[in-house]
């Protein structure tokens, strides 16, 4: 394993915030910093990061960091695979440790229906040059020792999808990365800074109006997550989203026991071991909206239960704590990015349960998106208006979180 | 656990309810007639407030009727309980 780098005390500065800017990146989580870097990168450096709380403090901080790109259609193909590549080479481009881990990714088949899907998502997969492999429940065994593959529990491993190059990155420092590197370009990264309000003059953006005033912007991005209904009702525009906690959960700190992620859809739990060595699990949604960063505990208690019976060693593991971030999903399971009616305004939203894993290729291709003002290839068949065309992109049986 | 008051039971723990999303939408008065932006609104656009929201819950675990709530989604403070055929009530 990595060592872990030291807790760095100065990453970027924290400027007032100016007039005006050329483009204006509203939620400072990995994907509006993302953003924000690979704008500058391309020369468009007049960019603020405007973000409500503290810097990556939103969802980036919560999720369980898991990274892959074995979904199913070839548009999430795109777009997945181009982040995983972008993954393999972003400690070196941004000068920063992001312990990027490629353990591989297990998701597991518990029923005649789910080998059958899994076989077929294995074969979409390589079809689309993306490495995966079924193997049986002796594989899962010799790839995860301590899964339970017992025939006599209530829902039997059969086997699974493998991807060896998924894996985990430790979310803050790929957040802290981004911060420096973009900071270090010349954006302005404005932390404590609320957008209240959108301006638009005849059909286009002209600014936001923000807790420390109004600032100018010739393009606005929304990289807002479980918050971005609330910020496109500030222009009259609705969104397909609904916004959802979802939790996590860690044990104490415990010897390397956990090699790999194992990902259940059907009993739904995923575990990783964290460096450090705690379990981290996550689960489902809450079925409610919500937006107050907290969840129901029956969720934990049934997300608990599969982890047992998946993995009876952990029985007598402690758990430490749990939390909850906001999601906003979809009808499709899959994100919403490009334009919008209003004209300079974009979109980056919709990534429900598994956003992160899109972090470095979504921070591409919506700087693309926004640089040209139409969208990038990979972002073009997430455009809003799929669910009046009816051309969805239906990841549900790939998203592996039920939403 | 978060306790919800079933209009006909009384609070009862939330893992007995199910969740129906937003209330009062209204099936379309003439399908053949309406356009696909409509339609779209119909099938997959719904309100999505940091705030009150009226939304159906049905107590499947016991009474199994379906009745609406008005919850603040920040606070999941439910604000008022209703049945299907009330209007929304006012919340000031
Ligand atoms: C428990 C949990 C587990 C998850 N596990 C995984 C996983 O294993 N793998 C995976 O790929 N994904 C996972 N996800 C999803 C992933 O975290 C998100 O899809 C992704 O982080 C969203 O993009 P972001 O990083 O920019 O969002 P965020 O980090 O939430 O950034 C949005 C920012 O916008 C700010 N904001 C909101 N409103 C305003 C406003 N009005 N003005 C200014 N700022 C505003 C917020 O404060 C926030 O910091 C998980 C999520 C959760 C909650
Ligand atoms: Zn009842």
């Amino acid at each position: 394993m990595t060592d872990l780098p030291e807790h760095p005390d100065f990453l970027w500065d924290n400027p007032e915030p100016r007039k005006s800017y050329d483009v204006v990146v509203v939620g400072g989580g990995g994907h509006g910093l993302a953003t924000a870097y690979y704008l500058a990168k391309q020369g468009i450096t007049n960019v603020a990061v405007l973000e409500k709380g503290w810097l990556a403090g939103g969802n980036m901080a919560r999720n369980t960091t898991i990274i892959r790109s074995n979904y199913l259609w070839d548009e999430s193909s795109g777009i997945y695979e181009h982040s995983l590549k972008l993954w393999e080479g972003l400690e070196e481009d941004l000068g920063y440790p992001i312990l990027f881990s490629q353990r591989g990714v297990l998701n597991l088949a518990h029923s005649l229906q789910d080998v059958r899907d899994s076989v077929r998502r294995v074969e979409a997969n390589k079809l689309n040059g993306i490495d995966a492999e079924w193997v049986d429940a002796n594989g899962v065994k010799e790839i995860c020792p301590i899964v339970n593959i017992s025939p006599d529990v209530r829902y039997p491993v059969l086997g699974a999808t493998f991807q060896p190059r998924a894996g985990i990155a430790k979310h803050d420092y790929v957040a802290w990365g981004f911060a420096r590197a973009a900071h270090e370009l010349g954006v302005d990264l404005i932390q404590n800074c609320e957008v209240t309000g959108i301006t638009t003059a005849g059909g286009r953006v002209t600014g936001v109006e923000t807790s420390r005033g109004r600032i100018a912007a010739g393009k606005v991005g929304l990289c807002a997550a479980g918050h971005t209904s609330v910020l496109a009702r500030m222009v009259g525009l609705d969104l397909p989203l609904t916004s959802h906690p979802l939790q996590a959960l860690v044990s104490e700190l415990l010897e390397p026991i956990h090699p790999t992620v194992v990902m259940s859809n059907a009993v739904h739990v995923y575990v990783s071991q964290a460096h450090k060595g705690e379990l981290v699990m996550g689960a489902g949604i809450d079925s409610y909206h919500g937006y107050g960063q907290r969840g129901s505990f029956h969720i934990i208690e049934q997300q608990m239960a599969a982890a047992l019976e998946l993995f009876p060693v952990f029985a007598r593991a402690h758990l430490l704590r749990t939390w909850a971030g906001i999601v906003d999903t979809s009808p499709d399971a899959s994100p919403i990015i490009g334009l919008t009616p209003v004209e300079n305004l974009f979109l980056n939203c919709g990534w429900g349960t598994g956003g992160f894993k899109a972090t470095p290729g979504v921070g591409d291709v919506f700087a693309a998106t926004i640089a040209r003002g139409k969208p990038h290839e990979y972002a073009e068949p997430f455009a809003l208006d799929r669910f009046t065309t009816g051309a969805l992109v239906d990841e549900h049986g790939a998203a592996a979180v039920a939403h | 656990m978060q306790l919800i008051p079933c209009p006909w039971c009384g609070p009862r723990e939330e893992a007995e309810f199910h969740y129906g999303g937003q209330a009062h939408v209204a099936y379309p008065a003439d399908p053949s007639a309406m356009p696909d932006e409509e339609w779209a609104k119909f099938v997959f656009f719904r309100d999505n407030p940091s705030g009150p929201f009226a939304e159906r819950w049905s107590h499947s675990a016991g009474c199994r009727r379906w009745f609406n709530a008005v919850r603040d989604t920040r606070t999941h403070d439910l604000l008022a309980v209703y049945r299907l055929d009330e209007p929304r009530p006012v919340i000031s």
